[in-house]
């Protein structure tokens, strides 16, 4: 084998309890698209920080093209010629497209100059931009191609990309699929973290699979089942969602006709929006993010209110209700940031029980708060859900993000909701613990409640949804059948195209 | 009432420089906060750069140097702001407060002595025939160098924040600084550099109460103009030539209700004492409303660099 363009040997970095890589050694080749696999926690950022020069190894070295590489910032990086896609994107919402490219260049050049070739070269790749917009406006596609851009144009050698498609639709993963093609071909190798097996299997040429900060195996994925990678991520086999029978009741939750005005600058109106959903069933609705995915769940929770008549919860209009009503009423939900909005970040899980199980569980006695009932109530949750915690007074922070997700799920599923509705409900979570929140939900289902999943992760939805709708631009489509859909016709949904009713016949 | 005892070539000589030292004030708070830092020290930082530039420039006769004492006083008083806040990450809001109380405590520790002297104050520019036109000579060409300088400064700071890249890099800052940290900047340098230069400024301003406006020391003097300055950058919606015309709008009104006082309008007196306060801010708001421009992103958020 030829020299290798990246050559890492021995990397180790330990933060104090955790040693997030140990001992990590892997090549990654001249045009080579290299997958990084491994679940939550399993140090793969870690590891792309340090070739990036964000986070320094305690051990190790690290040799590109021949020559040792130990950046000890990423400007320094950026000049050996590696680049970065991040997947929290690092970008600056009120500058606009030109200023973000500027900030991540070396010597950038001049404005003018600088907007045209952002024009060229983003047309040459096939991921069209204007210069001049604010990236506030911009969707989400729309912003991981300001980050692609950002790196071309510094002509890297090594691209490292963090989860690039996890907010893409099929059509822009087809898209950005290309685009990498043609930067292999051109001689770019690509590190490409992801823990889409079907993904990895189609793109990359050589995988490396972390668990628990070690390395568990290099292997050429096309000849290995995606049932063998994900074995090797999660070190065991896990439970894979039951079939089931389903039997749908009466309509639970109504939403007729909903419009509402967009929130603040940036985001989105809800323009129009009907759906039904019957006890026992699961109505999955998926879309790219930003497209008003937290604004329906803030008129269905209650925290915008509607205009009255749009809202119904088992035949009562509720639009006019805030939160607590709904929750009286039976309507629980789950919003998709964790920290912050689902949970109040510095107080305990027992507190955080209480915020919003209350009423619902008789955690008040003569209007003071019944501590013991809380803490019982929280340790069920925990011991339920199989919250990793030191305990039920640890505040919400101290908890990973995982962990912290089944407890917010947790919370709800344990009131016995008639209606629940979620966002994003295993976001960040491990394949183990996202299998787990499933099931849960289609026990809750099972039971007679009518269940709501708002989410990016389409594998999710199929797996999970009776039927299955997608918004756009805080528009919605009909909901339609899961059962015989297909990738194209999602794929058109989340579009936007509107002519929907042939797939419903 | 009397309007005619009103001279509207002396009230618009007066509105100059009365606005001058919210104006510096104020620019340089909003340097600070669009690096994402709310420093609430305008106050204390202002009559710290008061005291130490009337006691510099009575000891040396110079008030030049006076100026340039306090514009460093202030600065270095501010860096403890920055020292606390960045470093340590104490809390912004409470770190500020008592900044300006220490800023207050100290000037009237410094000042005891020299309260009652009459400092030497910065000449008037003879700008050639400018100063000689008719009415506008008066009014706009005949004041000290630090008018000018001003709104100069503010002109400097737009095109810095515009159109440089090192502006480029403070808005980036103060928009999100965990993707600047990620892109590699040094966010915590950057800010302290900021909150120096906001320091400098609010000194600048506070001397000019001190030397040019009044010019005398008085214990608390500076009567709430670090609130004021506050309060024009967030109603300017941190752009700087709205911060100007917030300066001019209040420094303008000021006057004219001192005038409107001397000359007996029939208006309570609180009332005209208040209008500045109410007319700047209506008029912001009014501004502000149209076009959304919100705060820097991170304003006031501690930052860490954790891994």
């Amino acid at each position: 084998m030829a020299d290798p363009l990246l050559r890492l040997t021995g990397l180790t970095k330990a933060y104090p309890g955790v040693i997030a890589n140990d001992d990590v050694n892997f090549d990654i080749g001249e045009n080579e698209i290299h997958a990084l696999l491994g679940e939550n926690g399993a140090g793969k950022s870690t590891l792309v920080k340090m070739i990036y020069g964000l986070v320094k190894p305690d051990r190790g070295s690290m040799v590109l093209q021949g020559q040792d590489y130990t950046p000890s910032e990423p400007s320094e990086a950026r000049q050996r010629g590696v680049g970065m896609v991040f997947q929290h994107f690092s970008l600056f919402d009120a500058l606009n497209v030109a200023e973000n490219v500027a900030l991540g260049m070396e010597n950038p050049p001049k404005t003018r100059e600088l907007a045209e070739r952002i024009r060229t070269v983003s047309e040459e790749y096939g991921l069209p931009l204007d210069p001049s917009r604010i990236v506030g406006t911009l969707s989400a596609g729309e912003r991981q191609r300001v980050e692609i851009i950002r790196c071309l144009l510094q002509d890297p050698k090594l691209l490292i990309m963090d989860e690039p498609t996890s907010v893409l639709t099929p059509q822009e993963v087809d898209i950005l699929f290309q685009t990498l093609n043609k930067l292999r071909a051109e001689g770019t190798s690509i590190l490409y973290i992801s823990h889409k097996l079907e993904e990895i299997r189609t793109l990359c040429d050589t995988a490396t699979i972390l668990r628990l900060g070690k390395k568990v195996a290099t292997c050429t994925p096309k000849d290995t089942s995606a049932r063998e990678l994900a074995e090797m991520m999660v070190g065991a086999s896990f439970a894979t969602p039951e079939a089931r029978q389903t039997t749908l009741g009466e309509v639970a939750l109504k939403v007729a006709n909903l419009s509402l005005p967009a929130p603040g600058a940036f985001g989105t109106p809800l323009r129009d929006v009907s759906l039904s959903v019957q006890r026992g069933e699961v109505l999955g609705i998926g879309g790219v993010a930003g497209n008003g995915q937290d604004e329906l769940l803030a008129a269905l929770s209650g925290e915008r209110l509607s205009p009255a008549g749009s809202i119904e919860l088992l035949g009562t209009d509720v639009s006019r209700q805030g939160p607590m009503a709904r929750r009286d009423a039976g309507l629980l939900s789950g919003p998709e940031e964790r920290l912050g909005h689902a949970a109040a970040p510095n107080m305990s899980l027992t507190e955080n029980g209480v915020l919003t199980a209350a009423r619902r569980e008789g955690l008040l006695k003569n209007g003071f708060i019944d501590w013991a009932a809380a803490k019982d109530f929280t340790e069920k949750v925990i011991s339920t859900f199989d919250v990793r915690t030191p305990s039920a007074n640890t505040a919400a922070r101290a908890l990973s993000g995982g962990n912290l997700q089944k407890y917010v799920i947790g919370r709800e599923i344990m009131q016995r909701p008639e209606v629940l509705v979620v966002n994003q409900p295993t976001w960040g979570v491990d394949a183990a613990a996202a299998a787990a929140i499933r099931q849960a939900i289609l026990d809750l289902a099972a039971n007679g409640a009518a269940i709501v999943v708002i989410s990016q992760d389409l594998d999710e939805l199929m797996e999970i949804s009776d039927r299955f709708a997608a918004l756009n631009e805080g528009r919605l489509t009909d909901a339609v059948p899961v059962a015989g859909l297909t990738i194209d016709t999602i794929g058109l949904m989340m579009g936007g195209a509107q002519d929907m009713e042939v797939a419903h016949a | 009432m009397d309007l005619s005892s009103i001279n509207p070539v002396l009230l618009v000589a007066s509105i100059m420089v009365s606005a001058t030292p919210i104006l510096l004030a104020a620019i340089g708070e909003m340097v600070v906060e669009r690096a994402g830092v709310l420093n609430l020290g305008v106050e204390g930082m202002m009559i710290t750069g008061a005291v130490v530039g009337f006691a510099v420039a009575i000891n040396t006769g110079n008030p030049a140097l006076g100026f340039a004492a306090a514009a460093l006083a202030s600065a270095v008083l501010s860096l403890s702001f920055g020292v606390l806040t960045q470093l340590l990450l104490s809390n912004q809001v409470a770190t500020g407060l008592g900044l300006t109380l220490v800023g207050l405590g100290l000037s009237s520790l410094i000042g005891k002595p020299y309260e009652g002297m009459k400092s030497p104050t910065l000449p008037k520019l003879d700008m050639g025939f400018l100063s000689d036109l008719p009415v506008v000579g008066r009014m706009l060409f005949s004041h000290d160098l630090m008018v000018y300088l001003s709104l100069a400064l503010v002109i400097v700071v737009w095109a810095v924040l515009k159109y440089t890249r090192i502006g480029l890099i403070l808005r980036a800052v103060g928009e999100n600084h965990d993707a600047a940290h990620a892109l590699g900047y040094k966010v915590v340098r950057i800010r302290m550099m900021a909150i120096f230069f906001g320091g400098a400024c609010a000194g600048l301003g506070g001397a000019y109460l001190s030397l040019v406006r009044v010019p005398q020391w008085t214990e608390g003097m500076t009567a709430g103009a670090g609130w004021i300055a506050l309060a024009i950058v967030v109603f300017a919606s941190w752009r700087a030539g709205r911060v100007a015309i917030g300066a001019y709008l209040f420094g303008g009104v000021t006057v004219l209700q001192l005038n409107l006082q001397a000359a007996g309008a029939a208006v309570p007196v609180a009332l005209l004492s208040a209008s500045p306060y109410l007319m700047t801010i209506l008029v912001l708001v009014f501004i502000s409303a149209r076009g959304a421009h919100g705060a820097p992103a991170s304003l006031g958020r501690p930052f860490h660099a954790s891994a």
